[in-house]
């Protein structure tokens, strides 16, 4: 009697409201899937039920490899979010560490400073950045993307690592110091590797955000031979009214497939660069 | 400030030029601004510099290939006596004060949904938060093909278990395409708040509900005076980090709606960039994406200032 009562509070309190959540947000993949391995012939109909697969293939995924660009943008999308993640956290770096752990004239002006750059929205400046790019002739070059994603990224990562420099002991930096370590060297051999989580945290958070950057590369990259994933996906593989639904749908399963490997690694790290801005215990 | 110890003298190799640089290092000052220089030099350079070039380009009439000729506040008067401008004010409004309003419910409710003990809780948490870490495009791109006006999924459900006689055109008609923008934010944005707010109940000792319950406090009385006053804090600080991103949101209005029908979903981004990308003029462009600074900076500088506080 009692044990039945458990399990029935449990479901409706637990099971039942897990699955809603699950179902809510997992139905989109389920639906990119289904639909990227659909032939046409029941991607186009009407009659048939549209939630299973009844004759699998692989030909839209065939079809986006030999047909169009996707591996190109893959590569690009790739090279771009790993050579801005690797500068963007050397430079978050270099400005978190001083900011968090010195004591010098003008650090609350670049403390602000940071916070504000990483609190103004990009689309307060993809005009004139448009603009600036331009005269530049930078159209269509991935320096284009390479230059200015790290205005994304940066601040993100100086905000995060600060609080991860100072959560450090002074008194182990200070003792190095006495033990004969250069400022640099105190930095790199001491607080650096008690801070890998940090980085680790920052580096995943800026590769995901990498990836997901569209506003730039849409402006920027015009050309079929330099375009990212999701610029690529949504400008060629819809054109005017026609839209090639199982393409769109492999190169969207296969274009989250980097994210999601890395994500799934790192899980907790990446939780933890979430909730670092907001928890603090 | 302690004086600190000299390093010990070592037999010195180097020469004495190299000590003094080495010297002028160790200063606390040389040293973080040495630091500092190349991140905030690139961040003065694109992101300071842009801004305030943007306000310029604002002042000015400036199509894409010619020069631009000052004029004045005349772009943002054009804007202030244009219907559209008022229907994208209205629009982002509404599209941002829905989806936080339902974020902030379904985020605490998924929340408290997974920090109940149960087997595979990481797993589940994992695969929870996959809406948000995706790239956002990829995913509208799932959305688009749910909402298809022929072969909508919905309305193949809605229709097969008769709850609807024909179908709804989730991107064609004017409400609805505003419905179908604010369900897709929400679907990305919750899994963020849940999670966040999911680390914020796991600092709560659960010393405090057991005093709770011998004080014999009700789940809705402990929910209400142990549970919220803790989290509140986090609730407060990802929803103005929400507000900031949503208010500016371009990928998912972009990819789902470019803005119609009839400027039915258009918000203040996709609309500066209809002016200034494709209809190539910049200054209206800037002036139009400027426009929603006013709001932004409330929030922006409320939370400058609530971070600082516990600080």
């Amino acid at each position: 009697m009692i044990e039945g009562r458990g399990i029935l509070t449990r479901t409706l309190r637990l099971y039942l409201p897990l699955a809603v959540c699950l179902v809510a947000m997992l139905f989109p993949f389920y639906w990119m899937l289904i639909t990227s391995i659909k032939p046409n012939s029941e991607l186009y109909s009407a009659r048939i039920m549209p939630l299973v697969v009844y004759h699998p293939t692989l030909k839209h995924y065939v079809d986006l490899l030999t047909q169009t660009n996707f591996l190109t943008w893959t590569y690009n999308t790739m090279l771009v979010a790993v050579v801005t993640t690797t500068v963007s956290l050397v430079l978050g770096t270099m400005i978190a560490y001083p900011l968090a752990r010195m004591n010098f004239p003008g650090a609350a002006v670049v403390a602000i400073g940071v916070a504000a750059t990483y609190l103004v929205p990009q689309p307060l400046l993809f005009i004139p950045m448009a603009d600036i790019i331009n005269k530049l002739e930078l159209g269509n070059t991935l320096s284009a993307v390479m230059l200015t994603y790290p205005t994304l990224l940066i601040p993100f990562c100086a905000w995060l690592l600060m609080g991860y420099f100072k959560s450090v002991p002074r008194e182990l930096e200070e003792a190095a110091r006495i033990d004969g370590a250069s400022r640099f060297q105190a930095m790199w051999r001491v607080v650096l590797p008690l801070t890998t989580p940090g980085l680790l945290s920052a580096g995943i958070f800026a590769f995901t955000l990498a990836q997901n950057e569209f506003l730039y590369a849409l402006i920027f990259l015009s050309k079929s031979e330099v375009r990212t994933v999701p610029v690529g996906a949504i400008t060629e593989l819809i054109r005017g009214d026609v839209f090639y639904w199982g393409q769109l749908m492999a190169a969207a399963l296969l274009g989250s497939i980097p994210v999601a490997i890395i994500y799934s690694f790192f899980v907790d790290y990446y939780v933890a660069g979430l909730t670092a801005g907001s928890v603090k215990s | 400030m302690a004086v600190r110890p000299e390093p010990i003298a070592r037999p010195a190799p180097a020469a004495p030029r190299v000590l003094s640089r080495r010297s002028v290092l160790e200063r606390e000052g040389a040293f973080s601004w040495l630091m500092l220089a190349p991140g905030v030099l690139f961040l003065l350079a694109f992101v300071a510099y842009p801004f305030f070039y943007g306000i310029w380009l604002s002042l000015q009439d400036r199509p894409v290939a010619r020069a631009g000729v000052f004029v004045g506040l005349a772009n943002f008067i054009t804007l202030a006596h244009d219907a559209v401008f008022w229907q994208v004010t209205r629009n982002t409004f509404v599209y941002t004060a829905a989806t936080t309003v339902l974020k902030l419910l379904g985020g605490l409710a998924m929340a408290l949904v997974i920090n109940q003990s149960f087997r595979g809780r990481g797993l589940v948490r994992a695969f929870l938060l996959l809406p948000f870490i995706v790239p956002t495009i990829l995913s509208v791109v799932a959305w688009m093909w749910i909402f298809d006006p022929t072969f909508s999924v919905i309305n193949w459900v809605l229709v097969h278990t008769g709850m609807i006689s024909s179908g709804f055109s989730w991107l064609g008609n004017k409400s609805l395409s505003m419905v179908s923008i604010i369900i897709v934010n929400t679907w990305r944005g919750i899994p963020f708040y849940g999670i966040t707010i999911l680390a914020g109940l796991q600092t709560i000792s659960p010393d405090l509900y057991e005093a709770a319950a011998i004080d014999g406090a009700t789940i809705r009385q402990r929910f209400l005076h142990v549970t919220l006053p803790i989290i509140k804090p986090i609730l407060i600080i990802v929803t103005m980090f929400s507000v900031i991103f949503t208010f500016s949101d371009f990928q998912i209005v972009y990819a789902l709606t470019h803005g119609g029908p009839a400027n039915a979903t258009q918000v203040f981004v996709t609309y500066a960039f209809d002016l200034g990308m494709s209809g190539g003029q910049l200054g209206m462009g800037a002036a139009a994406a400027l426009a929603m600074l006013p709001a932004l900076a409330v929030v922006i500088v409320a939370l400058t200032l609530y971070i600082r506080r516990d600080t």
